[in-house]
């Protein structure tokens, strides 16, 4: 199935990616920028648990099973933020993170 | 050079170049085109991993509910043309020296330690089995989160909607029209 690819390359992959997403999640300042750099930190877990399930444990469903409800968890936080931002939007006018700084009190 | 290596060799370097223009562009809904792009080559490996059932999911609501609510936010909050402008010299390179050193850190720690794959025969994923450990309270059940799953999402709905309401509607004044 998988011959000649190590476990370690998708690891390295998700690895990259994870890090990536935490590059853009500490440089960038508009609000859903932040949410996508958030969404490639849970993708890169993701692929994490997928090749451990794959070629640790390839006789159990548990890597896949996290991966589903990690998905699920991102589907209702993606909702749930992008709410906030459209809240956030009509009372500042903006989404930038530097100029949205005060609360309600 | 087998096949699925070539494979491998293509989606990986299609999720890192992407992931990385995803967080670097200077145009917001090029970037959430880009995340598309990382997304589908994230299904492709799950596919090469032999879980079409993920891949499938993660196609349907990663690539196609996802991406559309943020492109749809992003059209409802900022103007398409506007470019960023560059945050300062000295946070970009602090950031990345902090990525590069988790980075560097994890990969050491990855190739350091030996993994021994398992020589167990492959469970074969299919949709039965799934839907059979979703709904099982046995040892291999998942019933428990399942339902958690499923009242998670429920108020994430509720709370979608309570907090993207408008407020308590003013009375609006509207004006009388002139007959003339």
């Amino acid at each position: 199935m998988n011959s000649g690819i190590p476990i370690q390359y998708f690891l390295i992959l998700a690895t990259l990616m994870f890090f990536t997403g935490v590059y853009g999640f500490l440089t960038r300042r508009n609000l859903i920028t932040i949410l996508m750099s958030v969404e490639l930190i849970l993708n890169s877990v993701n692929i994490n648990f997928l090749a451990f399930n794959r070629y640790l444990y390839p006789h159990k469903l548990e890597g896949m099973f996290f991966s589903l409800f990690i998905i699920a968890v991102a589907a209702a936080e993606a909702a749930v933020a992008i709410a906030i931002i459209i809240n956030i939007y009509r009372r500042f006018a903006t989404i930038n993170v530097e100029e949205v700084n005060e609360m309600k009190y | 050079m087998v096949s699925n290596q070539i494979m491998f060799i293509l989606f990986s370097a299609m999720i890192i170049v992407f992931s990385i223009l995803t967080v670097t562009s200077r145009k917001i809904l090029r970037a959430a085109v880009y995340l598309l792009f990382v997304l589908v080559s994230t299904s492709g490996l799950y596919f090469m991993l032999n879980y079409q059932f993920l891949a499938a999911v993660q196609l349907t609501l990663y690539a196609g509910g996802i991406v559309v609510l943020i492109i749809f936010s992003i059209l409802l909050t900022s103007h398409i043309s506007q470019n960023f402008e560059s945050s300062g010299w000295k946070k970009n390179i602090f950031s990345a020296i902090a990525a590069l050193t988790g980075a560097i850190l994890a990969i050491i720690t990855i190739l350091e330690y030996g993994f021994t794959a398992s020589t167990e025969a492959a469970q074969l994923v299919d949709m039965r089995l799934i839907g059979k450990s979703l709904l099982s309270v046995d040892y291999d059940g998942y019933v428990l989160p399942f339902e958690v799953i499923s009242i998670l999402l429920l108020a994430a709905m509720v709370a979608a909607i309570v907090i993207a309401k408008k407020g308590a509607p003013k009375k609006i004044v509207l004006p009388k029209l002139n007959q003339e």
